[in-house]
């Protein structure tokens, strides 16, 4: 913690230098503009809109996202809040040629969580054959590797993007990715070993099967749980006129089943499975986004049920530009509507006592209005309705949210 | 305060108070409030891992697994107890009795029953109104009893004598004999009052260890605490705390004529409707009067429902009476369906009616000869309660 914050303290150096200087020359700090053309999720690390300074061989950026809502489940609330979600600081560096450093902090909830999301080295050999390496984004769904908040017109992010895929989800290790172009298609491929999940993931204070609680081993930049390396592989395909379309899988051990020599347990492993989709129609002003994710999780069958083999989730965003044209001074301002509908379920199965389906499950349907002045920064209104029910399948809890934040790039 | 007003118009609201078993009595202070409030959380909340002390052979990872919206438990978390035949005490202790844990951590083998030991299965009872039967007088109890079926109606309850814990302090009124005292929780009334039960459940179903009761269910070794004391206390002021269910559509005809039913063919003969408080500390809780409908009695229920196991001075065919308060609201904890008599055996209420036996044989008798619309009537009315 305490070298995050020395890290803090120097990056915010390094910002309010760039910011101060340009106060007194604004050609000094320039935008570096964002590549509109084969892109694809795989690409979101890189495009963002970065600052650049002079000379320096440093590019700049980050996000932020702030809110207030106000919950109230089965009639019960606490009233208003407002958060701090996130901030996030990126920094991108051509270290020499065909080589490239980038790397991400966030401070989550101000500063109660710190996390180094990335810092890998990319080794450009062609455009079809990289070579990265360092703290890497697990390419699984795309949600997890296109998560920044100004890019979306929800407060909140997908329950099954962060509960089932743990977005944001990073980890040590390497491998290869690279993109094939035809015409206007776009072909792209990522294919990862890292570090993987640890015990939590059927040992934790949510009471289910969790790949979130898997992933907050603080020791997973040093060593691998298991001691065997998890893959994560993705294949995704892109037409400039219509959207993309990913299929994803990791696979890895999870547990700590050898010990100092000692057989502790089996070997455990996780299977994950995703599509992600982005549809783009009426000339950009309707997009579609989704991402469908399963998961395999070997559970002892001695264990308890409370603790899932398999778990489903998928969600789909539907946003609608309504207006488009100069406001407030903003002139190429928008106005979206959106629709979220989400679902996941973490515990598919029946009971062994009763042979009846096991609940824990949610679903979510979120409508919302979103105001654009700029392309990076979003004001937006959210409601959201959600229902989740307990393991037994009781009657679920009904929660109302209405919420209203802004998240902007800088 | 009008932004607040605007958005609870908007978001889903409470549900009626006699929809829900779960919330605190009326009438609770301030520090009250927080102590129950403090309960919940470690009740419902806090959930036991390799981390914090689970198992490593258990039953369930948390108190709220198996009273869900403290309601009545599902199979899933039906406890399996063992090893007792008579009063003479568990010759299983030593060979993981009284229960069985059925799970285990990755790495562990759950407990297997003995061979030789009988067992039962225990569906977790609702939690609601809990604190209110806590203190009912021993001399109200015994007053309920008829050992030897003098007014000859063919019920004769008798209350479970029992040892208690070095840590359970008798009540002031309570009444003893040789040593032992009257139970009135768990299926068979063996145990003395919420603090047992708690630390028990604690220990033999989530593996958790405390002052109170510190021998881990795996080793059979006394180890460090798991939960703390407070906490403890907590969690039963909590249990001691919750509201008595809410009787609901009490002027409803069909309903109004279900009681009567209830009462000619004599289920309040066991199921006593209406029973008092003795003083207590918690203003709220004292000298009030409630209706639990049970004796909190032992009753011969026949050999159908023997399962050769039991607890105390109970005989393996004798279980104490149910309380009958929330059964309407069973299927909400029980995922949409019911599960009932001590073990879920019976899918219904009708269903549970017809597998009475023994003192209960004339009920189920007079039930069988009653019309389908008295028959509906009472069923009617034990969904109210």
């Amino acid at each position: 913690m305490c070298n995050y914050k020395k890290a803090f303290t120097l990056l915010l150096y390094i910002g309010f230098s760039i910011a101060s200087y340009a106060q007194n020359d604004s050609s000094f700090v320039k935008r570096i503009p964002q590549e509109t053309s084969g892109q694809l999720n795989m690409d979101a690390t890189y495009n963002r809109p970065f600052l650049q300074s002079g000379k320096m061989p440093i590019a700049i950026g980050g996000y932020m996202e702030a809110n207030t809502q106000y919950i109230s489940t089965n009639g019960v609330s606490d009233g208003f809040s407002f958060q701090f979600r996130r901030t996030n600081l990126f920094f991108s560096s051509t270290i020499a040629k065909k080589i490239r450093f980038f790397s991400e902090l966030e401070f989550e909830d101000g500063t109660k969580e710190i996390n180094l999301e990335a810092a890998f080295v990319d080794f450009e050999f062609d455009p079809i054959f990289n070579f990265r390496g360092g703290i890497i984004v697990n390419p699984i769904g795309a949600f997890n590797q296109n998560h920044d908040g100004p890019r979306w017109d929800f407060i909140d992010r997908p329950i099954s993007a962060t509960t089932i895929i743990p977005a944001t989800l990073s980890n040590v290790g390497f491998g290869f990715l690279g993109k094939y172009f035809v015409d206007r298609w776009t072909l792209g491929y990522e294919a990862y070993l890292t570090n993987g999940f640890d015990d939590n993931i059927t040992a934790n204070e949510e009471n289910r099967t969790s790949l979130a609680a898997g992933k907050s081993n603080p020791e997973k930049f040093e060593e691998s749980n298991s001691g065997l390396p998890m893959f994560t592989g993705k294949l995704a395909v892109r037409n400039r006129k219509v959207g993309e379309l990913g299929f994803s899988y990791m696979t890895g051990v999870y547990n700590k089943w050898k010990a100092d020599g000692f057989v502790l347990d089996s070997k455990r492993s996780i299977n994950v499975l995703a599509v992600d989709y982005t549809v783009m129609a009426l000339k950009n002003k309707l997009n579609i986004t989704g991402e469908a994710v399963k998961v395999f999780v070997d559970v002892p069958d001695t264990y308890s049920q409370t603790f899932g083999t398999e778990q489903l989730g998928a969600f789909v965003d539907i946003v609608g530009t309504v207006i488009q044209r100069p406001m407030l001074g903003w002139e190429k301002s928008k106005i979206n509507l959106a629709l979220r509908l989400e679902y996941a379920d973490y515990n598919q199965g029946k009971f062994k006592e009763t042979n009846g389906n096991i609940g824990d499950y949610i679903w979510a349907v979120v409508p919302g209005v979103a105001f654009r002045p700029v392309g990076t920064t979003v004001l937006r209104f959210n409601y959201r309705y959600q229902q989740q029910s307990d393991l037994l399948g009781n009657p679920p809890s009904k929660t109302g949210a209405i919420q209203f934040g802004i998240s902007s790039y800088f | 305060m009008a932004i607040l007003a605007s958005c609870e118009k908007i978001t889903p609201p409470l549900p009626a108070d006699d929809e829900l078993l779960d919330g605190p009595v009326e009438g609770l202070d301030e520090a009250q409030n927080r102590q129950h409030l403090l309960g919940d959380v470690a009740f419902n909340d806090q959930i036991f891992t390799n981390g914090t002390g689970l198992g490593p052979v258990f039953v369930a990872t948390s108190c709220g697994s198996c009273h869900a919206g403290d309601g009545k438990g599902h199979p899933f978390t039906t406890l399996t107890r063992f090893g007792q035949v008579d009063s003479l005490g568990n010759k299983f202790l030593k060979l993981g009795g009284p229960q069985l844990q059925n799970r285990a951590l990755p790495g562990y083998q759950p407990e297997q029953i003995p061979a030789g030991a009988t067992f039962a299965k225990f569906t977790p009872p609702i939690n609601s109104g809990l604190g209110f039967l806590e203190l009912v007088p021993d001399a109200d109890i015994l007053a309920l009893a008829d050992p030897n079926d003098a007014n000859d109606d063919g019920i004769s309850g008798v209350p479970n004598w029992n040892t208690i814990p070095f840590y359970v302090v008798p009540t002031l009124n309570s009444i003893e004999k040789s040593g032992k005292y009257i139970g009135r929780f768990g299926k068979k009334g063996s145990v003395y009052n919420l603090l047992q039960q708690t630390v028990n459940a604690y220990n033999q179903d989530i593996g958790i260890t405390s002052y109170f009761e510190p021998v881990d269910a795996y080793s059979l070794k006394e180890i460090d605490h798991e939960v703390s004391m407070q906490t403890v206390h907590d969690v039963v002021f909590y249990l001691q705390t919750l509201k008595a269910p809410i009787q609901r559509n009490q002027d409803d005809t069909e309903v109004i004529l279900g009681k009567q039913v209830f009462n000619s063919i004599n289920c309040a003969g066991c199921h006593t409707p209406t029973l008092k408080t003795s003083f207590s500390p918690v203003a709220a809780l004292s000298s009030k009067e409630f209706h639990p409908y049970t004796d909190l009695l032992l009753h011969d229920m026949g050999s159908g429902l023997d399962d050769g196991y039991t607890e105390g001075s109970a005989k393996t065919y004798e279980w104490r009476t149910p309380p009958l308060w929330g059964l309407g609201l069973s299927p909400n904890s029980q995922g949409g369906q019911y599960f009932l008599l001590h073990d879920g055996r019976a899918k219904s209420i009708e269903e549970a009616i017809l597998m009475h036996g023994g003192e209960a044989e004339q009920s189920r008798n007079k039930f069988n000869q009653l019309s389908e619309k008295d028959k509906d009537a009472l069923i009617k009315f034990l969904k109210s309660l």
